[in-house]
């Protein structure tokens, strides 16, 4: 009973072994995606970085390695570098927001504190003036 | 100029260095550690291959890029750049939040201050500031408010990189 073989040995135009290290990762109904990273690591080196590793393990690899590999033909000058150095600019622009927004907050709380107390202090004199003996109506001098 | 010695890869891959050598402006000889890592991972026939496709002047980036790969596929046998990138992610998911947060919190202080801008001479009774002021605090003034917290197009560009991405890491 011959299994079907995995993409990569129908690929490599091979028999599928019952050990073959890419069937677990390479399964025959995506061929595109052992093409993807054969075109830029090479079916040999792939083998070797699998088989370099514990089994558990493998299955991440293998998704990187593809990952990678999709970046790469995308972008065949920068790969996932350029994914890289957006992110860190897109970092850097965040940071960046963030620091301003941070400062307008201290800004607003410090003027709203300031105003909450020469609210305060205000309406403390318009009790302290109603108490006098002549109401007054004029602007404490506050306004001065 | 006589007696040109090998570039690294030719050195590595025991060939003669032949002086159209593809590898040989990216990869000189006092540097064989670079040719080394980036024909472990990705083979010099692959590399000679993605070189050839591109124009001359992008081809130095590439060769940067590539040892950079790399590199990080030998520091990280498993997740390679693709570790470097999920962390980067989750710090610009993080960011965004922050910013989120503080731009709310810069409305609420705003609203809070509305009401409270100058006494008009008018005014007699002081409550009557405190009366006019609660209006501005509505509860569905908020929402809206609020919805512009996912309004920068940049960093929701790399968010959509993560749905490529996300069942990678899991």
């Amino acid at each position: 009973m011959n299994s079907e073989r995995c993409a990569a040995c129908k690929y490599l135009r091979r028999r599928c072994p019952s050990d073959c290290i890419f069937a677990p990762y390479f399964p025959s109904n995506n061929p595109q995606r052992f093409a993807c990273v054969h075109k830029i690591y090479g079916a040999s080196n792939v083998g070797k970085m699998l088989q370099q590793l514990p089994t558990h393990k493998r299955v991440q690899a293998a998704n990187s390695l593809y990952y990678e590999a999709q970046c790469r033909i995308q972008d065949p000058v920068y790969g996932c570098v350029g994914i890289i150095s957006l992110l860190l600019q897109q970092i850097h622009k965040a940071e960046n927001q963030l620091a301003k927004t941070q400062a307008e907050i201290a800004v607003l709380s410090n003027s709203h504190t300031q105003d909450s107390q020469f609210q305060q202090n205000f309406l403390l004199q318009q009790g302290n003036v109603g108490q006098s003996s002549r109401p007054s109506t004029q602007p404490s001098s506050w306004f001065k | 100029m006589g007696g040109n010695s090998p570039c690294a890869s030719c050195k590595l891959l025991r060939r003669r260095c032949a002086k159209d050598c593809i590898f040989a402006p990216y990869f000189p000889s006092d540097d064989p550690h670079k040719f080394a890592i980036v024909h472990k991972v990705f083979g010099a026939s692959n590399v000679s291959k993605m070189l050839q496709e591109l124009p001359i002047h992008q081809r130095a980036d590439a060769v940067s890029s590539l040892v950079y790969e790399a590199n990080a596929r030998v520091r990280d046998p498993v997740y390679g750049c693709v570790g470097a990138i999920s962390y980067l992610q989750n710090q610009v998911s993080q960011l965004q939040m922050q910013l989120a947060v503080a731009q709310a919190e810069i409305l609420c202080i705003q609203m809070q201050n509305e009401p409270v801008v100058m006494p008009t001479p008018q005014m007699d009774d002081p409550d009557d500031a405190r009366s006019s002021s609660s209006s501005f605090l509505h509860p569905n003034n908020l929402p809206q408010y609020l919805n512009f917290a996912s309004s920068s197009n940049v960093i929701h560009d790399s968010l959509k990189r993560e749905s490529i991405f996300g069942d990678i890491i899991s």
